[in-house]
């Protein structure tokens, strides 16, 4: 899909992208809720969500849950070192393990030498080892770290076009 | 300083709670909300539940803390803004100064302390990358800290952050 430009948006728009950052209310009714807070109709409410979804601005709408308390409460951000000329082989690959939720590419700076990252998921750390491993050999990628998370010490939502 | 989230509840507990349903339901929403006037009549007819029923269930895992929030996620990049993965190396002593300031930005949505010589990993977004250097320079003046690098994204293979349950 082509991207966008956030300069296209109108202002009401960006009201509704703002609004939407919150939570939704689990009543009958929430988007007639949310219309009558920002003094506009419902239907035009819908119809401008399902335009930004459309368009790739939302990426996704619905329950964000907390992997923690649902059965995935394991989690490794995984770096690897991995040649630049086989980044788009192995990217793909390691992409297309369940396990994994993240994969990016990101250049190397300074000191840090991993060009790969991967979030992996388990039930244990134990479980996002073995993942690990097993992706290390579908790819013959050896050189990476797991880096466990020894504390969260922050996790929120990004409130765009915040005033 | 609690190392091993020893404090958090055990996960089964949390499982258990979940029944059949729940899990139908969950999975409904995450990938497929309605953008309807009454979203939840619209589960339930998928379901073959009332609107009532859902909404109760729905409202139970979100006080129970299985359902974070429920609402809009947004493809930054669309939008205008730019993001980055920051590592700084933290001396341990200067750990808890350094996150007060960091998390003062509202850029900054996630922040971890990992185990390896860069213990300090966050998120950072912006609407320009000028924002971003300018920021990253203000807090390695503010707290002292040198080793910060930024690590954009030049490639994306997989973003999923929807789970079936």
């Amino acid at each position: 899909m082509k991207p966008k430009q956030a300069t296209g948006l109108s202002d009401l728009e960006k009201t509704i992208i703002r609004e939407l950052t919150g939570d939704l209310p689990v009543i009958s009714r929430p988007f007639n809720l949310i219309a009558g807070q920002l003094g506009i109709s419902q239907r035009q409410l819908l119809s401008i969500i399902k335009k930004l979804k459309a368009e790739g601005f939302i990426r996704r709408f619905g329950a964000t849950l907390r992997h923690r308390n649902t059965g995935f409460s394991a989690n490794a951000m995984t770096v690897w070192r991995v040649p630049e000329e086989k980044i788009d082989e192995v990217g793909r690959t390691m992409a297309s393990f369940r396990e994994v939720t993240h994969c990016y590419h990101r250049r190397p700076q300074g000191k840090w030498k991993y060009n790969l990252f991967t979030m992996i998921h388990g039930s244990d750390e134990q479980a996002c080892r073995r993942i690990a491993e097993k992706i290390s050999q579908a790819t013959a990628m050896t050189d990476f770290q797991l880096l466990f998370s020894y504390r969260e010490l922050k996790k929120t939502t990004m409130r765009y076009f915040h005033e | 300083m609690d190392r091993n989230k020893k404090n958090e509840p055990p996960i089964k507990e949390h499982l258990h709670k979940l029944d059949r349903t729940d899990r139908a339901i969950l999975n409904e929403i995450q990938s497929h909300f309605p953008i309807k006037e009454k979203p939840y009549r619209e589960v339930g007819e998928r379901l073959g539940l009332r609107e009532k029923e859902v909404i109760l269930r729905i409202d139970r895992m979100v006080k129970g803390g299985i359902i974070r929030r429920i609402g809009a996620n947004f493809n930054s990049r669309n939008l205008g803004f730019t993001s980055t993965l920051c590592a700084a190396r933290v001396p341990m002593e200067k750990i808890s100064g350094f996150v007060e300031k960091v998390n003062q930005y509202v850029g900054v949505t996630h922040n971890y302390e990992r185990e390896g010589d860069y213990n300090i990993w966050f998120t950072f977004i912006a609407e320009s990358q000028e924002v971003i250097d300018f920021s990253l320079q203000e807090i390695k003046r503010r707290t002292g800290v040198r080793d910060l690098i930024s690590l954009p994204a030049e490639k994306i293979f997989k973003i999923q952050v929807d789970f079936e349950v």
